[in-house]
């Protein structure tokens, strides 16, 4: 007999969906607007996965039908996956769509929060318990932690596809030449990285010590994503593929607490005063 | 319960071995049953050190081999009764070395010592990993210089990653930093780092400073642990070292005799 580990597995991940905030209820105008994105990217938004967020109609009083929303996306192409800030209404629309409802991080969004009472409770008390976790792997792929799944377990138990917010990995031990760590969201370094290590993040990068080694963020593109360093001696830095080594940071900033950013394509190193 | 001690370092010639028959003579004279192992196969040398060498009958991988039995092997060392060493092969090549056949020696000899000491080859290929795999604690043997602290980091890592206690998710190695070959003079010229720039890299418990000691290459020659003579300060460094890791709380000594010097190096560190 199979045992039920060999039937199936439970892993727990995190991955980017974009979000489609919607500022109007005017149907015709979003599918109108949305041909024209995907004509220019069709690539990028050809079954796109999506979450629709409609706190700006709620805070607006707008009226709008999750269902006609929903069939309009799916019928150019699109596929909606979770639906963020609605009501009890227009969540218990969605679900019967099968669409997973988050309220998560919403605590500003008056309404929507207030209707959604349980899956907000659940979102927080995964906040409390962040997915804070140890890497020092070399080539280890991040594990997300156990509570990112038993916290959005609470608002997707109904639904096939869980939205998963992108968590914070922590690394508390030194990050030694020739480990590399990848962050799928921002990661945050508490010791030193030595030269000859490399890290990774899609989102920030947060070192609270000496950071000498690599250090990219912003990986898949995120060309609004930092790094934050407390001590840069870094071999090289890079945001969204915009990359500085260490022959080209200049002497004033070395060794010094500093943030760095993208602006126009340029790479911006700035002491933190 | 045994504990197995790999000393490690990924650049060679820094004193692994040196140090390896040192400790593993320290922790046997000071009553522990101790088994010291080399892992450099094709360039056997601790048996040289340990003066056994025209003893050797059996090596490693003939007990891996299942050619000859672990008892039959080990070289009980002729100045200490606890102390027994097993030699690497010098004919054989490096790929005689299994992780089975490693952890089912290693499993045997934990069964009688209390100390099993590895000695690594250095390099971070095979041997290397073999020798770290079962650790229990590292003795993170580095010289006062960047190449050697930098290689040093790089088995830190591999420590932290592709031990067996990191695989298997169990407390982590314990890591000790030994500074070896160290030269006050040199260090006060500016020639080789202090200790406040290595443990800038490494930030490592230190287990103790090892200067640069003739007595060493005296020793070896002799085919005598330099921990035995009392007239060595390399010796005297390494009595501290394994009273250190038995628990012993004793000062740092040997590292320079000017004063102020010592105070200004530690910065309270210590
Ligand atoms: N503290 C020391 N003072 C002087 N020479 C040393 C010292 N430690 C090691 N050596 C010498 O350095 C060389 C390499 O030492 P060894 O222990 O064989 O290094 P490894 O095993 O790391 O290759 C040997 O010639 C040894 O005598
Ligand atoms: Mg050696």
């Amino acid at each position: 007999m199979l045992n039920s580990s060999s039937v199936l597995e439970f892993k727990s991940t995190t991955f980017f969906t974009p979000i489609l905030i919607l500022n109007t209820n005017d149907i015709a105008a979003i599918e109108q607007t949305l041909q024209e994105k995907i004509s220019m990217a069709p690539d990028f938004f050809k079954h796109s996965p999506l979450v629709i967020d409609v706190r700006e109609l709620n805070k607006s009083e707008l009226d709008f039908s999750v269902t006609e929303i929903v069939e309009t996306l799916r019928r150019i192409g699109l596929f909606p996956i979770g639906l963020r800030g609605g009501t009890e209404q227009q969540n218990s629309q969605a679900q019967k769509l099968s669409i997973p409802v988050d309220a998560g991080r919403d605590h500003d969004a008056g309404a929507a929060a207030q209707h959604d009472r349980r899956a907000a409770v659940a979102t927080d008390a995964g906040a409390e318990n962040p997915a804070a976790e140890s890497m020092n792997g070399e080539d280890k792929s991040p594990k997300a932690a156990a509570t990112a799944a038993s916290a959005t377990a609470g608002l997707t138990a109904q639904s096939a596809v869980p939205v998963q917010p992108v968590r914070t990995m922590l690394v508390t031990q030194p990050v030694r030449s020739g480990q590399r760590i990848y962050a799928p969201g921002d990661l945050v370094v508490m010791s030193q990285v030595s030269a000859g290590a490399e890290i990774m993040a899609e989102g920030n990068i947060h070192v609270y010590n000496t950071l000498r080694g690599r250090a990219l963020a912003g990986v898949q593109g995120n060309t609004s994503a930092r790094i934050f360093c407390l001590d840069l001696q870094a071999e090289l830095v890079s945001i969204a593929g915009d990359y500085k080594t260490s022959e080209h940071i200049t002497k004033a900033i070395q060794k010094k607490p500093v943030q760095i950013y993208l602006q126009d394509h340029a790479l911006i190193i700035n002491e933190i005063a | 319960m045994a504990r197995i001690i790999v000393v490690t370092s990924g650049k060679g010639g820094v004193g692994k071995t040196t140090t390896s028959a040192a400790i593993a003579m320290g922790l046997a004279k000071k009553g522990h049953k101790t088994a010291v192992i080399d892992f450099d196969v094709g360039l056997r040398n601790l048996d040289l050190i340990m003066g056994c060498e025209r003893r050797v009958v059996y090596d490693f991988i003939n007990v891996i081999n299942g050619e000859a039995s672990i008892n039959q092997a080990l070289i009980r060392d002729k100045n200490c009764n606890q102390l027994y060493i097993l030699p690497a092969s010098q004919t054989r090549d490096k790929d005689a070395l299994t992780l089975e056949g490693v952890g089912r020696v290693l499993e045997e000899l934990a069964k009688e010592f209390k100390y099993i000491v590895c000695d690594s080859p250095a390099g971070i290929e095979k041997g290397a990993n073999l020798a770290l795999y079962f650790a229990d604690d590292a003795f993170v043997v580095t010289n006062p210089e960047v190449s050697s602290v930098r290689d040093s980091d790089r088995m830190l890592g591999i420590l932290a990653s592709k031990s067996r206690r990191a695989e298997r998710n169990e407390e982590p190695v314990r890591e000790y930093l030994l500074l070896t070959r160290y030269d006050p003079n040199r260090v006060k010229s500016g020639e080789m780092l202090g200790l406040d720039d290595v443990q800038d890299i490494l930030s490592l418990q230190l287990l103790g400073i090892i200067p640069e000691s003739k007595s060493v290459l005296t020793a070896s020659n002799a085919g005598i642990p330099v921990i035995l003579d009392e007239k060595s300060e390399a010796g005297l460094a390494y009595q501290d070292v394994v009273a250190r890791y038995l628990g012993e709380d004793r000062p740092h000594r040997f590292i320079d005799d000017k004063k102020g010097f010592f105070r200004k190096l530690f910065g309270g560190r210590l």
